[in-house]
């Protein structure tokens, strides 16, 4: 069961709550939520408690994720897409934050449930889809219509360009979660061996110092998923609301 | 699909461990192993991610801790953040513009400089030229003066030797009557007529 490299993803609930037979309890998940939100939403409270006209290391922490996420929105959707900024800036600051809490021993991963990520894509795509439709009323379906088609070629191109967008949702969702989950099944796998190898007698440990560089090496790899896997989001949730906002191209 | 690959690879190090293992702990491992499956089968019953079950809980919590965490950043922080940034930058471009008037005023204060260095070495020229022009004058009139002065001087001279020239010349004219009065009384050893010599004398001088 320890080196079960599954066992990690389990749900455990904590206070069992059941309402109208829907099992809502709260769960270690729920914990990690709860866990993810206070952290981030303290580290950005306390940091910048002191409005310093010249920034202290940790103040330059919040106001660089702020700038980097306000530049990717101007970049990605002009300034028009900043009304979007508040939602951007926590699903960004919520994916990493719950990355890499997740990278703690012990700490549950938020991000590697699909329903956790498939529920924030869907989130993002429900906003452009109301939003399309509230700004731009039926034009925003020229979003399957890309200008200059061959009129033969149109019906083609709209079905690849729908179903482009209904495989946005599950995409943005696949891929955090699959990255998040093969992170650290892989290492708690090569964590695994190290375990199960320095069992084995002296070879067996000499011979672990493999695994375990390897661990150390994928520690490090996943950090850096951790963080790209956030940015990864927040820049595709930029480029879908751009859609919402300029759906001509 | 997910529930065969998971159960493989945690039944096989198990059974795998069993082996090396007395009998009496393997049976043990294996003991636990089944309770474990069975729990996990009750429980859950897939690969965790895929568990249905788990979905209307982690939605719950999901909107709720995401909800909040939204607002508080909306409410609180954006603004908080977008306000120090805002004051830095007010702050800066301030600055800059406070420069920008300094170094204007540098700017004029130096052009009133300029303007007044060039206008007191105009003035400078003129008294200069001024004075100069009045000790011309000066010393052109005493040089005049002096001239002037010089010629009267040379005037008087001039008239005074000419008048010591004729009385000289008028004296020359008696003498020479005299004398030649005398010569002849010496030659003749008589009388000499005077008005006689002096007719001679006078046409001899012309």
């Amino acid at each position: 069961m320890a080196n079960d490299p599954i066992h990690q993803f389990q749900i455990a609930k904590w206070v069992p709550i059941e309402i109208g037979g829907l099992d809502l309890s709260f769960t270690n998940s729920a914990a990690f939520m709860v866990a993810t939100v206070a952290v981030a939403g303290a580290f950005l409270f306390l940091t910048t408690s002191t409005r310093g006209l010249i920034p202290g290391r940790l103040q330059s922490i919040s106001e660089m994720s702020y700038e980097f996420v306000a530049s990717m929105l101007r970049d990605a959707a002009g300034s028009q897409g900043m009304k979007f900024f508040p939602l951007v800036f926590s699903l960004f600051m919520f994916v990493l934050v719950a990355n890499l809490l997740g990278l703690f021993p012990y700490f549950f991963t938020v991000t590697s449930h699909i329903i956790v990520t498939f529920a924030l894509a869907l989130l993002v795509i429900g906003t452009v889809v109301v939003y399309g439709f509230m700004k731009h009323g039926f034009g925003f379906l020229k979003l399957f219509v890309p200008e200059g088609v061959p009129g033969i070629l149109v019906p083609l191109v709209v079905l690849i360009e729908v179903i482009s967008f209904l495989s946005r949702p599950i995409s943005l969702s696949v891929r955090l979660f699959a990255n998040m989950l093969a992170g650290h099944i892989t290492l708690k796998v090569f964590a695994g061996f190290v375990v199960s190898l320095s069992a084995a007698g002296f070879v067996g440990v000499a011979g672990a110092v493999l695994p375990l560089a390897m661990t150390v090496a994928i520690t490090a790899l996943e950090v850096l998923v951790a963080f790209l896997q956030a940015y990864v989001f927040a820049v595709l949730t930029c480029m879908y609301l751009n859609d919402a906002l300029h759906p001509g191209h | 699909m997910f529930v065969t690959p998971g159960y493989a690879q945690e039944t096989a190090p198990a059974e795998g461990g069993a082996h090396g293992e007395p009998v009496e702990d393997g049976a043990h491992a294996a003991a636990a192993e089944g309770g474990a499956h069975t729990e996990q089968a009750e429980g859950h019953g897939s690969f965790p991610p895929f568990d249905a079950s788990t979905f209307p809980s982690q939605i719950l919590w999901l909107a709720i801790t995401f909800g909040l965490f939204y607002l508080f950043l909306k409410k609180v922080v954006l603004p908080r953040v977008g306000g120090i940034l805002e004051d830095r930058s007010a702050r800066i471009s301030g600055d800059l513009d406070e420069a920008a008037r300094m170094k204007a005023e540098a700017d004029a204060a130096v052009a009133a400089y300029e303007q007044e260095l060039a206008e007191a070495k105009a003035k400078a020229n003129a008294i200069g030229q001024q004075a100069n022009e009045a000790s011309k004058a000066e010393a052109e009139a005493a040089r005049k003066k002096v001239e002037e002065s010089l010629g009267k001087k040379l005037a008087a001279a001039e008239s005074q030797i000419a008048t010591i020239k004729s009385n000289a010349m008028r004296e020359v004219g008696s003498i020479a009557e005299e004398t030649s009065a005398a010569i002849v009384q010496q030659l003749t050893g008589g009388k000499v007529d005077k008005a006689a010599v002096a007719a001679a004398v006078k046409s001899v001088r012309g």
